[in-house]
């Protein structure tokens, strides 16, 4: 079973452009309509635990899609079948790359791809922007955390931990003052 | 010792990355360009341009390049592994626990706030890449402008996207 899983996501590894989320629905057809290895609830469980939590998402959901089938060894060798495509895709083509990185029509090349990638980048954060429905309360976090990483040299993972400590803070108060009126009442 | 170095730059992101693969390319950016200055930022930009172009998640794309410009394929190896390696922690440790309590707001607040800092970040990504090696024609300008057009309002496919990008440079480098 843990090489029927490694194959599969193998497979989705191989052929799916786009990162994690784009491999949602191939994960889907593959374990859950082909192979009916989960059901449709199963799967959306794995998929929202995967997105939560910190890590590759890619590699989270197939742990735990591959954990929910067949245990420890089905999740270890899920996450290797996720893994391993773009391990040896890179590979091959860094080896390629550094050795045509200074001929100046690849740098021609890629001094048109420079400012697109820029923009593909800028897309999802704006679009991120837009889903974390800012209030007055909070739209200062996203300049502030720009503001920080930009022009402050502050490093992104102690924003992380400011937004868990952050977060934290704000469910034990409000914990307190559902007690407080309970008590209340 | 480079090997140690790449261990601890991809735990760290592994642990820390929340938000998907573009969060995930701010965090990468402040060791490999900033703190360690492995490659410049337009190498960097570069970099991200073939791992979006290739199969698999970026981050991992991402942190195996990395790892094999540094050190090569033990390099790559480290660094994929070390990217992956909180994900496996965490679920091996934390995971049951983090479950039954998922509707608690000791985890539902702390994820609610997360969600703007990493628009933030991934913001602030972009910002930094603007620099004259990669922005500094009006050309350039105008690539990027397209880009966020065609992206978020026609939903234009991003590998189309550099592809074109590419024959645009290459062509304003005959002429």
């Amino acid at each position: 079973m843990a090489l029927r899983l490694f194959w599969e996501f193998l497979k989705i590894g191989s052929f799916t452009f786009g990162g994690g989320y784009a491999m949602i629905s191939m994960v889907k057809r593959a374990l859950v309509e082909r192979h009916h290895w989960m059901n449709d609830n199963e799967f959306v469980e794995c998929i929202t635990l995967a997105q939560s939590l910190p890590g590759v998402f890619a590699v989270n959901m197939a742990l735990y899609t591959g954990y929910k089938i067949s245990g420890r060894l089905g999740g270890a060798f899920a996450m290797l079948g996720a893994a391993l495509p773009s391990l040896v895709i890179i590979v091959v083509i860094a080896a390629f790359f550094n050795r045509v990185n200074e001929n100046p029509t690849v740098r021609d090349v890629f001094r048109g791809i420079r400012p697109c990638v820029i923009g593909l980048i800028l897309v999802p954060g704006l679009s991120m922007l837009r889903k974390s429905k800012l209030t007055l309360r909070t739209f200062w976090i996203p300049i502030a955390t720009c503001v920080a990483i930009c022009l402050l040299g502050v490093s992104p993972v102690y924003l992380i931990i400011a937004a868990i400590v952050a977060g934290l803070v704000v469910a034990r108060v409000a914990i307190g003052r559902t007690r407080k009126n309970t008590r209340k009442q | 010792m480079i090997y140690l170095q790449l261990f601890w730059v991809f735990f760290k992101i592994g642990l820390f990355g929340f938000g998907g693969g573009y969060s995930m390319i701010s965090l990468i950016r402040t060791d490999v360009v900033d703190a360690y200055g492995w490659m410049s930022a337009g190498e960097y930009a570069d970099l991200l341009a073939i791992s979006q172009m290739t199969p698999g998640p970026i981050s991992i794309n991402t942190a195996t390049f990395v790892g094999y410009s540094q050190a090569g394929l033990a390099g790559a190896i480290v660094a994929t592994a070390s990217l992956c390696l909180p994900s496996v922690m965490i679920m091996a440790l934390v995971i049951r626990v983090l479950f039954k309590h998922r509707t608690s707001p000791y985890v539902l607040e702390p994820m609610r706030i997360m969600v703007p800092v990493v628009a933030g970040l991934i913001i602030a990504a972009a910002v930094l890449m603007c620099d004259a090696d990669s922005l500094g024609s009006v050309l350039s300008f105008a690539i990027l402008a397209v880009t966020i057009v065609a992206n978020m309002f026609f939903k234009v496919n991003p590998i189309l996207l550099i592809i074109a990008s590419g024959l645009v440079g290459y062509i304003s480098g005959i002429v």
